[in-house]
C-alpha cells in the first residue's frame, strides 16, 4: 500500500481555451462521434483503448501507461449547470467554484488561506507562469508568483554586494511602512514585503535540486520542472499551479491539439517520474482540467465552444479509472448541440479538498457535493493513516 | 508657472502619454493645459525614429514577421513618438480588441491592425468596429474566415457583442447569431495562395506578403435578420450602426476609457464624468477624441482624486521609465529585450493572454510582476550612463550651487521622477540613505564620479517606491 512522507500536495494544471473533450478520451466505438465529426476526428485505428468504446488521443502514450498502472482517474463529463461558453466567464467559474455569480475568490487562494490562515509563509501556493490566475487569488493571502525560478528576487543586476544589500534594506523599510491610508498603497507595500520573503526562499530550490529526468524544451514541460524544483527543496509549498494552452481550436484542430495534449502528456509523465525519484508520488496529485469541451459537431477544421467536459486526476495515491458517465451524442441528449455535463466540477474540487487535502470542502466550494472516490484508501489523512 | 500646474501636466502626460522629461514638462506647462490637450488630441507628425535608420540596423525589422522585431519595432514608436496619445489610445484599442500573436503567425498582418488602430483610434467609433471587422488579424483570430452563409462560426459576432461593445447582459444568444449571420462573408482575400506562401517559406527574397480582407457576396447570407429588435437584410455595417447607438455601447466604451485615462476604480463620484462623457459620445457621432476632451477637461481627471489613483500598466511602466531615462531614442542592440520586459511584468505587445485582453488595475500586481516591474525601473533610472538621468544630475547640480543636504537631495530626486509623493516614512528612510556620505557635491562633478554615482543609486530607490509604480 502507497504510503506517504511529506504533507500531501496538490499540483493543478490548466489547459486553457476548452480542450476538446471528444478528441481526448475518444468515443472510437460511437458511429455518431464519426458522423458529427467528419474531419475533425481521431482515427479508430490510432486510438489508444482504455475499453471497446472509449480510448485516448493517440498522442497521450505517456498518460495512457500511468492510467494503466491505475494512477489516472479520468473524470468524465465534467461540468456545471447552465453551462457558459465565453471562455472568460468560463474559466472564472472554475476558478471561483461559482457558477451563478460573479465572484472574486479563488477556490485555491481559500484553500491556501485554510492550510496557513496566518500567511506566515509566503510560498505556501506558488503559481508559475506569468500572472496569477484568479483561482489563487484571495486578497491578502499571500502566493509567489514565479517567471523564471533562474532569476527570481529584487536588484538581482546590483553587483555591489553592499550597495544590494542597502537597497534590500530599503526596499523593506520602504514597503514595510505606512499602511492604513489606501488600501491600493497597502497592496503594493504587502506583496513588496511577500516578494522579498519568497525570493530569499526560491533561491534556495535552483540549489538544492538534482535529477535524472530530462524535461522537454515545451513550456508546460518547463513550467512543470520548476514545480519539481520548488516542490522538493520542502519550502512548504502544497498548492502549486501552471498552465498550458491554447486549447481553443475553432480552426486546424488536429495540429493544434495533438502539439499540446502530446506535450502536456508527456511533460506529466516525465514530472511523475522525477516524482517516483524522490519518493514523493504518493505525496502529490496531480488535477488537470478546462474551463469547458467543445462542440459536438465540427465545423469543417475546428470545433466552437461546447460544454461538457473531462478532467483527469493523477498520482501515486489516485485510484485510477473511469469516473462519471460519458455523455451520450444522442440528438435527443444534447444540450444545443454539445455534450451533456453530469457531474458538477465542485465534486472533484471537493473530493481533493476533504480526502486529500483534509480541508472542509463547503465553504471553499460554496456547497456541498457528493465526492467521488478517487482517492485511495489509506492514503488519506495526514498521518498518514 | 507654478507648481501646481505643473504637476497637473505631468499627471496629464502620464495618462494621456507615457509621462515626460522636466524639459518637456517646463515647455508643455508653458503652452497651457488647454491647448496641451488639444494638441494631444490632433496629432501631427509623429517624428518618430524613421524606418529606414531602424532597418540599417535591425535587419529583422525589415519583414517584421517575427514576434520580439514586432514588439520591438512598436517600441520604438512609442519611446520616439511627438504624438504620446496616439500610441497610447492605440495601445488601449489594442487591450480592447485583444488579438495574439500565438494564432496569427504573423506580425506584419497584426502591425497593419496596430496601424489601423493608430489611424482610426481617436475619430468616430462606428468607423473603427467597421475597420476591425475587415481586419484580417482580427478575421484570423476569431474566426471569421469559418463564417460561412451555410454554416456560421459565432466567434466574432460574440465577441463583438460581448467583449468590444457592448457587455455581458445587454443581448441574447438570438443577437449572437444573427450578428453572426450579418457577418457572413467578411473574410480574407488570396486564401489558397496564402497558404501555399506560408508551406513554402523558402521563397526568399519576396518572402511572405500580408493578408488582406476581401467580401464574398456569394458567400454572406442575404436573409432577414432580426437584431437587437431590430428587423432588416442587415450586413455587417447595418449590425455595427445599431450597436453604435445602444446606450450599452456609449456606457461600455466611455467606461473603459474612464478607467485606463483615469482611475482603475469607477467609484460613485465617476457617474457624472462618464455620463458626460456618453452625452460627447452621441453628441459627436461617436467620436472618442471628443469623449477624451471632456474626459481630460473635467473637473474629475484634474482633481486629487484622480491623481495617482491608476496602477501603471506593464508598458506604461516601461515606456515611462525608458522615455524619462532617455533611452531607445536610437537603434539600440536590445530593443526586443525592451518589449520582452513587459511580457515579464503581464503584458506582451502583440501577445493578450485571451481576445478579453489584460486584467489591468492592481490585478497586474503580484509578487512575481512586482519583482520585475521594480528591477526594470530601477535599472533604466539608476544607470548614470542613460542620457535622461544625466539630464537629472545636471538639474541637481543648478540647484544651490550644486551643494544639496540629504532632504534636498531625496526632495530632488522625486521631484525628477514625476513629482512623485511618497509617505513620511518612506522619505525618512531615503534621507537617511542619503545621509550617510553627507551632502551630496555635485559642484566639481566628473562624468561618472563618485557624486553623480550617488544620484544614481538614489534615483534607484526612488523609482523603487511604491508611488512610482503608479500613474
Amino acid at each position: 500500500m502507497a504510503t506517504r512522507k511529506q504533507d500531501p500536495s496538490l499540483v493543478v494544471i490548466q489547459l486553457s481555451g476548452g480542450n476538446d473533450y471528444l478528441n481526448t478520451i475518444v468515443p472510437y466505438n460511437d458511429g455518431e462521434y464519426y458522423d458529427y465529426r467528419p474531419t475533425v476526428n481521431i482515427d479508430q485505428d490510432s486510438v489508444l483503448p482504455i475499453d471497446d468504446n472509449y480510448g485516448f488521443n493517440s498522442n497521450m502514450a505517456p498518460i495512457k501507461e500511468l492510467y494503466d498502472q491505475g494512477k489516472v482517474a479520468v473524470i468524465n463529463g465534467i461540468g456545471y449547470p447552465n453551462p457558459n461558453r465565453s471562455h472568460f466567464r468560463s474559466m472564472d467559474i472554475w476558478h471561483t467554484a461559482e457558477p451563478n455569480d460573479v465572484a472574486t475568490e479563488g477556490w485555491l487562494g481559500r484553500a491556501t488561506r485554510d492550510i496557513d490562515p496566518t500567511g506566515e509563509n509566503v510560498l505556501t501556493a506558488v503559481n508559475f507562469g506569468r500572472g496569477l490566475p484568479r483561482a489563487l487569488g484571495v486578497r491578502g493571502v499571500p502566493v509567489a508568483s514565479v517567471g523564471n525560478l533562474e532569476t527570481y528576487g529584487l536588484f538581482p543586476d546590483l553587483k555591489d554586494s553592499t550597495l544590494r544589500k542597502y537597497a534590500l534594506e530599503a526596499f523593506a523599510k520602504m514597503y514595510g511602512g505606512e499602511r492604513g491610508k489606501d488600501p491600493v498603497m497597502d497592496f503594493l507595500g504587502q506583496t513588496g514585503m511577500d516578494a522579498l520573503k519568497g525570493a530569499d526562499l526560491l533561491r534556495t530550490a535552483l540549489d538544492k535540486y538534482s535529477s535524472n529526468v530530462e524535461y522537454a524544451a515545451d513550456p508546460i514541460a518547463q513550467s512543470l520542472n520548476d514545480v519539481a524544483k520548488v516542490m522538493f527543496a520542502d519550502l512548504g509549498t502544497r498548492i502549486f499551479y501552471t498552465q498550458q494552452g491554447s486549447y481553443d481550436t475553432h480552426s486546424g484542430e488536429l495540429t493544434t491539439h495533438a502539439k499540446l495534449i502530446g506535450e502536456v502528456s508527456t511533460g506529466v509523465a516525465d514530472f511523475y517520474d522525477d516524482l517516483k525519484e524522490h519518493e514523493r508520488e504518493n505525496d502529490t496529485v496531480i488535477v488537470m482540467f478546462s474551463e469547458f469541451g467543445r462542440r459536438i459537431k465540427d465545423n469543417g477544421s475546428g470545433t466552437d465552444h461546447g460544454s461538457g467536459g473531462v478532467a483527469f486526476v493523477i498520482g501515486g495515491s489516485v485510484k485510477g479509472g473511469m469516473y462519471g458517465e460519458y455523455p451520450s451524442l444522442k440528438a435527443e441528449n444534447q444540450l444545443e448541440g454539445d455534450l451533456q455535463f453530469n457531474n458538477d466540477f465542485r465534486s472533484t474540487y471537493s473530493t481533493v479538498l476533504d480526502k486529500w487535502l483534509h480541508l472542509d470542502a463547503a465553504p471553499i466550494v460554496n456547497g456541498q457535493f457528493e465526492q467521488f472516490d478517487f482517492i485511495a484508501n489509506g492514503t488519506n489523512g495526514s498521518n498518514g493513516k | 508657472m507654478s507648481t501646481a500646474e505643473l504637476e497637473l501636466m505631468s499627471h496629464l502626460m502620464r495618462r494621456a502619454g507615457f509621462g515626460a522629461t522636466r524639459a518637456e514638462l517646463d515647455d508643455l506647462t508653458a503652452r497651457g493645459y488647454e491647448n496641451v490637450v488639444e494638441d494631444l488630441l490632433n496629432p501631427g507628425e509623429p517624428n518618430n525614429l524613421p524606418d529606414d535608420i531602424i532597418r540599417r540596423f535591425h535587419a529583422d525589422q525589415h519583414e517584421l514577421r517575427q514576434l520580439d522585431s514586432a514588439g520591438g519595432y512598436w517600441v520604438y514608436r512609442m519611446a520616439t513618438t511627438d504624438n504620446p496619445l496616439e500610441e497610447k489610445i492605440t495601445l488601449f484599442w489594442h487591450g480592447l480588441f485583444a488579438t495574439g500573436y500565438s494564432k496569427l503567425n504573423q506580425a506584419r498582418t497584426h502591425l497593419n491592425q496596430i496601424r489601423m488602430f493608430r489611424r482610426f483610434g481617436l475619430g468616430s467609433f462606428r468607423d473603427l468596429l467597421v475597420e476591425l471587422s475587415k481586419d484580417p488579424a482580427m478575421i484570423i483570430w476569431l474566426d471569421n474566415d469559418n463564417n460561412h452563409k451555410t454554416a456560421i462560426n459565432e466567434n466574432y459576432g460574440r465577441e463583438l457583442l460581448e467583449l468590444f461593445s457592448m457587455g455581458i447582459g445587454n443581448y441574447t444568444e438570438q443577437d449572437v447569431k444573427e450578428c453572426a449571420r450579418a457577418f457572413t462573408g467578411w473574410t480574407l482575400k488570396n486564401v489558397e495562395y496564402m497558404s501555399q506562401r506560408a508551406m513554402k517559406d523558402s521563397i526568399w527574397p519576396y518572402g511572405r506578403i500580408s493578408w488582406h480582407f476581401e467580401y464574398r457576396d456569394e458567400d454572406h447570407d442575404y436573409g432577414e435578420k432580426t437584431f437587437l429588435g431590430e428587423t432588416g437584410n442587415f450586413n455587417g455595417e447595418d449590425v455595427i450602426d445599431i450597436i453604435s447607438r445602444q446606450d450599452a455601447t456609449a456606457r461600455f466604451v466611455c467606461t473603459r476609457l474612464f478607467q485606463y485615462f483615469a482611475a482603475d476604480e469607477v467609484e460613485d463620484d465617476a457617474g457624472p464624468v462618464i455620463e458626460h462623457m456618453m452625452r460627447s459620445y452621441f453628441d459627436s457621432g461617436y467620436e472618442i477624441r471628443s469623449v477624451l476632451r471632456t474626459l481630460f477637461n473635467s473637473d474629475y481627471f484634474k482633481s486629487d482624486t484622480a491623481r495617482f489613483a491608476r496602477v501603471k500598466g506593464p508598458v506604461e511602466l516601461v515606456m515611462g521609465a525608458v522615455r524619462q531615462a532617455g533611452i531607445c531614442r536610437e537603434p539600440v542592440l536590445n530593443i526586443s529585450e525592451v518589449a520582452s520586459q513587459a511580457f515579464y511584468m503581464g503584458q506582451g505587445l502583440l501577445q493578450p493572454p485571451t481576445v478579453e485582453g489584460w486584467h489591468e488595475g492592481v490585478e497586474w500586481i503580484d509578487s512575481g510582476a512586482l519583482v520585475e516591474r521594480v528591477n526594470f525601473v530601477a535599472r533604466a533610472l539608476g544607470d548614470i550612463d542613460n542620457p535622461g538621468v544625466q539630464s537629472m544630475i545636471d538639474h541637481l547640480a543648478a540647484m544651490d550651487g550644486g551643494v544639496l543636504s540629504a532632504e534636498e537631495f531625496v526632495d530632488g530626486c522625486l521631484d525628477l521622477l514625476g513629482p512623485i509623493h511618497v509617505p513620511d516614512d518612506t522619505r525618512a528612510t531615503l534621507v537617511e540613505i542619503a545621509s550617510k556620505d553627507g551632502d551630496l557635491d555635485l559642484s566639481s562633478r566628473t562624468p561618472g564620479d563618485e557624486s553623480e554615482q550617488r544620484v544614481g543609486n538614489m534615483l534607484r530607490l526612488a523609482a523603487s517606491t511604491r508611488a512610482y509604480q503608479m500613474a
